[in-house]
């Protein structure tokens, strides 16, 4: 509103004197009509004809300001969009726990300790341990693999590669994270599980004096696989953010670096890698968070047995999401709310680990502005 | 191991230190393949995979020390660094390879017109056709109504952040737009099943829960909504400040500058992120599988009856037991990704011809 024109202004430069527009004093008069939104059409009108109303003063007939016009009605059309999305995380928390709080009420066990998930039976008896244990070592696995990884391209596409290269790459990076989850699993389910399944029983063969590889066969649907898939998954996740960031190191850093005699590697040590490091660390808990969320992949490649131990290559492992999606078939009514509740779980906990990631993120961009 | 290779002292008249020359690490290479064949399959511990990863342990080994030896051990961290890096990339592109080759070459094997022109509808174990009808329209449908949903809503939302949005309030929305593209999938999907399915539908419905596509469209919608807005706000934040001040100046009220100038401007931009997250909600699982209900018949109407969805075909045909049903989820699958990076890449090529100079 600060841009609209005041009407003493109006009375001490446009009387009705001025005869020609190109005669007024730049910004004074020119076009009242379009300043309070009517059509276009009208806007200039000639002063002469602006004082046939006969009112007092220069301003007398300029329109007077709505209290509710176009501009304050598509201010708060915005308002309310915007909005929405602080009205829908609210709702998903209401609805979440309205739908999980009769279940929880009907289980005859602890929710939190309990590993077996017969939420069916009369009395139920449900718990998210196993899940939440499924959960996390999966996406301990995917993340243990795909970091290093991600940061190794992310390093190669900003500074070793060539540039052309470099953006061919990277589109290709981004067209993997484009394929959908359902593909992922499939492939995994019908074509990784041969390799993962040799692995196995390799790992059997000559490490099975550490806890995570003993057992017996049969090898394969393990949370192995599944954690090997979800790598997969995460990877572009992580290198595209970690890759800007990496690109976003001032060059004055890394020619200083190089300047001072540092070899490559040192240069991206002393340079790039300390630069980066907070988008390192937020690329990493978004591919966490994607990990932990992942549902479709998980419940092609899992075995589903509901138990807690070290072991990754036995056929078992479950996860709370892919619980979800396998048990919801035949849920019935407290069914149903035990797995909603096991998905508030998952909700909590995933909308943590994104606001932890974020406010890295945020922070950071405060700086790099500050400093650019 | 390499001494061998070794140049002259003095050969090298530049103010370069003594440099290794490239021969010797091909030298390198072929010792440590050759060596770890050697301890491979000499004492039988495993086959070619082995064989390559222990020889890449032993290059890198070899050219640590054999560079340190000649150029000093900074420089040899320098190029184990170096070759790690390369070779973590060829490790990524390995299973884009192999996801690219299945989809292709088990995928064509039901690309046919009967799989485009069918339904599961009396499908049995034993029945070798079947197909995708009813899952693509399912897809179309359900992508469809939530774009019309979220494409006006993430947009106003994107304009009120950018152009009025002041203080705490509108931080609050963008950190939580933010944090709402990492929610699970599935999260949406229950949130649906919950508040559409569970407590509104009955109320449509004579009491029973209805499962139908605009439920699933609902949950796309959610996930749909905070990229659209993402994406739209750093578009409108592109767009250059003197272009929005030459309208004001010539007396444009705000509202219309914002329709008229600023979003045109951004117009290419906002496109492609709409259509980006348009292919994310296509490729969807999870939601669609917790309240659509999956049929396998042709379902025209995403009101009232269950739908199934492309990728819910996918995943229902991979866990069904008949002996034709992996083709048939292959050829699902490659439809799948064709129509999620047709969307993608256009996206991209969008974006890459229509940038905003800054």
């Amino acid at each position: 509103m600060a841009d609209r024109h005041s009407r003493s202004a109006d009375v001490s430069t446009g009387g009705p004197g001025v005869t020609n527009s190109h005669a007024r004093p730049a910004g004074a008069t020119a076009s009242t009509g379009v300043l309070d939104g009517r059509s276009g059409g009208d806007a200039p009108v000639p002063p002469d004809l602006r004082h046939t109303g006969g009112g007092l003063g220069g301003g007398g007939s300029l329109p007077r300001r709505k209290g509710f016009g176009a501009e304050n009605a598509f201010r708060g059309l915005t308002l309310a969009a915007g909005t929405m999305v602080l009205v829908i995380i609210v709702a998903i928390t209401i609805f979440l726990v309205a739908k999980a709080i009769p279940a929880l009420q009907a289980n005859d066990a602890n929710f939190l300790t309990t590993k077996e998930w017969f939420a069916n039976e009369t009395p139920a008896r449900f718990g998210i341990a196993a899940l939440a244990w499924g959960t996390v070592v999966s996406a301990v696995i995917a993340l243990l693999v795909a970091v290093p990884i991600a940061l190794g391209i992310a390093l190669y596409l900003s500074h070793y590669a060539n540039k052309r290269i470099a953006t061919v790459l990277g589109f290709l990076i981004d067209l993997l994270a484009a394929v959908p989850s359902v593909v992922y699993g499939l492939w995994g389910l019908m074509v990784f599980i041969d390799p993962v399944r040799d692995l196995s029983v390799w790992l059997n063969k000559y490490f099975s004096w550490l806890p995570f590889f003993n057992g017996e066969a049969p090898f394969g649907r393990s949370l192995l696989l599944g954690g090997l898939v979800l790598a997969i998954m995460v990877l572009p996740i992580i290198t595209s953010l970690s890759r800007e960031v990496f690109m976003q190191t001032p060059t004055a850093n890394e020619e200083a670096a190089l300047a001072l005699g540092a070899t490559k590697w040192e240069m991206i040590r002393t340079a790039v890698l300390p630069y980066g490091r907070p988008g390192v660390i937020a690329s990493v808990m978004l591919g966490l968070g994607r990990a932990l969320g992942e549902t479709i992949a998980l419940a092609m490649t899992l075995g589903f047995l509901n138990v807690i131990s070290l072991n990754v290559i036995e056929n078992g492992g479950n996860s709370i999401a892919a619980n979800i999606a396998n048990g919801f078939g035949e849920a019935g009514e407290i069914g149903r709310g035990a797995l909603i509740a096991s998905g508030l779980v998952l909700f909590t906990i995933t909308l943590i680990v994104n606001m932890i990631a974020r406010a890295i993120i945020y922070r950071r961009r405060e700086f790099t502005e500050s400093a650019a | 191991m390499s001494t061998t290779t070794l140049p002259a002292p003095g050969q090298n008249p530049t103010l370069h230190t003594k440099r290794l020359p490239a021969v010797a690490f091909l030298g390198i290479a072929v010792v440590a393949l050759g060596v770890s064949a050697a301890i491979c399959y000499g004492t039988g511990l495993g086959g070619w995979v082995l064989t390559l990863v222990i020889g890449l342990v032993l290059y890198m080994v070899g050219v640590y020390f054999a560079v340190r030896a000649v150029e000093g051990s900074r420089s040899a961290r320098n190029r184990t660094w170096s070759a790690l890096i390369h070779s973590a990339f060829v490790l990524a592109v390995l299973p884009l390879a192999s996801v690219t080759w299945t989809l292709i070459s088990k995928g064509m094997e039901r690309f046919d017109g009967d799989f485009f022109n069918s339904s599961m509808n009396n499908i049995g174990a034993r029945d070798p056709n079947g197909g995708a009808y009813h899952a693509i329209i399912g897809t179309l449908e359900q992508v469809g109504i939530a774009a019309l949903i979220t494409i006006p809503l993430g947009v106003l939302g994107a304009i009120y952040i950018v152009e009025y949005g002041r203080g705490r309030f509108t931080f609050l929305i963008r950190f939580f737009v933010d944090v709402m593209t990492g929610i699970p999938s599935i999260v949406a999907g229950l949130f649906v099943l919950a508040f559409w399915v569970l407590i509104v539908s009955p109320w449509f419905n004579n009491g029973a829960p209805a499962f139908s596509g605009f439920a699933a469209a609902l949950a796309l919608s959610v996930l749909m909504l905070p990229t659209i807005v993402r994406s739209t706000e750093e578009m409108l934040r592109l767009v250059p400040a003197p272009l929005r001040e030459g309208s004001y100046a010539l007396g444009v009220p705000k509202w219309k500058t914002i329709l008229k100038i600023v979003i045109p401007t951004a117009l290419p931009g906002i496109v492609t992120g709409i259509m980006l997250s348009i292919a994310r909600a296509a490729g969807e699982t999870a939601p669609v599988l917790l309240v659509a209900g999956g049929s396998a018949a042709i379902n025209f109407n995403p009101f009232t009856g269950q739908q199934g969805s492309l990728s819910l075909f996918v995943f229902q045909q991979a866990g069904d037991a008949s002996r034709f049903a992996p083709a048939r989820a292959w050829t699902g699958a490659l439809t799948l990704v064709a129509l999620v990076l047709i969307l993608t890449i256009a996206a991209k090529l969008l974006a890459r011809r229509n940038r905003i100079p800054r």
